[in-house]
């Protein structure tokens, strides 16, 4: 179209993957696989369901009907104990499965299961022995977390979002962490409705980061990195 | 330039009109109120040196002076999304409410599908549909850099589209913004009128009439539907409204816009329309330094 606010991939991106993939910025188009997948090759390459096909995540390991899939206690323990964020932010949000273990968020009506494109958005991928947050999860929902965050000056954020890895010192758990930093400090945080601010941040997400052996290693995805040059 | 002279007639001042068109547009994005206020957002590309300049008549809109509005610290973290200050308009006179059901019938890129979720607070369902299965991947990557968590996705001809997927049988409100000719883009794409016929702009507004019609059929009584393209030609946009006054229970309604505008037509090429269509906008490039674009509000009356 040329009508297209944001510019789309010309050749029509490689549609149905479930990666994080195409489009925006300026006319640079990305359609790349996930990069994740570099950092844990193991549990990494999901096989989707071909049927599009969503699942509600059961309550709890009683209503448990279908092998290896987490369940939505699971799921908001997890980012609790690893990251403190408070189980309640979940509240009125809805955790499904679809394929094996990518686990998608979601704040609207749909019955179980649902045979479509999207629901929500991605927020964990599951069934690995390590859990990962999303990139886009994190910058979503991270600012309510208290641990296992990193904070990274302008100069490491930079490198960060552009994919680098860096030696960086950390004294907490070794494992996915979540990368953010200062910006934008001194007004208030997001609104509640649009211009009504409700809450103070001071630490912006920027992404996941898997700390090992000293270094941090930036798990944004490919098409999702970025060469930003600040003008000052 | 030279298919927009079959305007002459209906557009006041068309030598601005033109001179317009021949100006190049500048970058504007919508600040992502999902992630960030529309202060935060400034505090950012004030603090990181992106010069900006507020629209009057929407807080939500910047007019930036950068040509890489992708590469800047607000577009990272999913605070701005570039797009056409015009664009923001059809969500805006959609007015959707936090907790209802909305259709947005040909959903990408998703630059107004966020923005009806942003709208909503992110509370309750939009359901995003188009039918082509790679700019939809791109609505699904927009979606999730900008947090969107409301969203289910959805890729069927919307001339049909089928409810099966859902449990509810109706939406409170759904968008056309239909597939058009794409005229008022022209000051963005210099090469947007290069395959311009007239026969295109027929067959295209056969797409437009069955995409509106089936959005008011999947919307309940009292609800709201918005259509609207970013073209001029009256077949494109008067006449589908007319079409679906025609054959489906529905009227067009007023709404305010803080843009100057011009009303709607009611006559084009030896047709007539509904007087009603007055109450549509048509906003041309002279007007507001915009791209140009056409928005009508409909009710459903059954
Ligand atoms: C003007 S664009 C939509 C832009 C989008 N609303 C935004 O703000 O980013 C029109 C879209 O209609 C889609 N489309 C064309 N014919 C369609 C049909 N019959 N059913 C559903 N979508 C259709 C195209 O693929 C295209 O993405």
């Amino acid at each position: 179209m040329a009508g297209d606010d944001e510019p789309i991939a010309d050749g029509e991106a490689a549609a149905e993957s479930d990666d994080e993939s195409v489009v925006e910025s300026d006319g640079e188009t990305a359609v790349e696989p996930d990069n994740e997948t570099a950092v844990e090759p193991d549990g990494e390459s999901l096989e989707e369901n071909v049927g599009q096909r969503f699942d509600r995540l059961p309550a709890t390991a009683a209503e448990r009907r279908v092998e290896g899939r987490a369940t939505r206690e699971e799921v908001v323990d997890y980012f609790a104990d690893r990251f403190g964020i408070p189980a309640e932010t979940f509240e009125e949000y809805t955790f499904w499965e679809k394929g094996a273990g990518k686990i998608w968020i979601y704040a609207g009506e749909a019955p179980s299961p649902i045979e479509i494109e999207a629901i929500g958005m991605t927020c964990l991928r599951t069934r690995q022995e390590h859990w990962k947050p999303t990139t886009d999860f994190v910058q979503r929902f991270g600012r309510r977390a208290t641990d296992c965050v990193i904070e990274l000056s302008r100069e490491e954020a930079r490198a960060f979002i552009d994919g680098q890895d860096q030696d960086l010192e950390w004294n907490g758990d070794w494992g996915y962490l979540i990368a953010a930093h200062e910006i934008g400090v001194g007004s208030e945080g997001r609104p509640g409705r649009d211009g009504e601010a409700v809450e103070g941040a001071a630490l912006e997400p920027l992404g996941v980061g898997l700390y090992v052996h000293g270094e941090l290693q930036s798990v944004v995805p490919k098409g999702r990195q970025r060469s930003v040059s600040d003008r000052r | 330039m030279e298919p927009l002279e079959r305007y002459r007639p209906i557009i006041d001042d068309f030598e601005a009109f033109l001179e317009a068109c021949r100006r190049p547009l500048g970058t504007a994005v919508r600040v992502n109120t999902i992630k960030a206020s529309v202060e935060r957002a400034i505090a950012v590309l004030s603090e990181t040196g992106t010069a900006y300049e507020r629209v009057d008549w929407n807080p939500r809109v910047l007019r930036l002076e950068t040509d890489s509005p992708g590469s800047t610290w607000t577009s990272f973290h999913g605070f701005t999304y570039g797009q056409e200050e015009v664009s923001a308009v059809p969500a805006g006179v959609l007015d959707p409410q936090p907790g209802e059901r909305v259709w947005d019938a040909c959903g990408a890129p998703g630059g107004k599908t966020t923005q009806i979720a942003a709208l909503m607070d992110d509370r309750g369902t939009v359901v995003a549909n188009d039918n082509n299965l790679g700019r939809l991947s791109a609505l699904r990557f927009n979606a999730e850099r900008l947090g969107a968590t409301s969203l289910a996705v959805t890729n069927q001809d919307a001339r049909n589209f089928s409810m099966k997927p859902f449990e509810f049988d109706r939406f409170d409100r759904a968008l056309v913004d239909a597939p058009c000719s794409c005229e008022g883009t022209i000051r963005k794409n210099p090469d947007a009128l290069e395959d311009w016929s007239e026969d295109h702009l027929h067959s295209v507004a056969g797409i437009q009439k069955g995409i509106l019609r089936r959005a008011i059929q999947t919307t309940r009584e009292g609800g709201t539907v918005v259509y609207s393209t970013c073209t001029f030609a009256p077949e494109e946009n008067e006449a589908v409204v007319q079409h679906a006054l025609e054959n489906e229970p529905c009227e067009v309604v007023d709404f305010d816009l803080g843009l100057e505008h011009s009303p709607g037509v009611t006559a084009w090429d030896g047709e007539e329309f509904d007087p009603s269509l007055e109450q549509a906008a048509r906003i041309y490039p002279h007007q507001n330094d915009t791209g140009g674009f056409f928005v009508a509000k409909l009710e459903v009356t059954a």
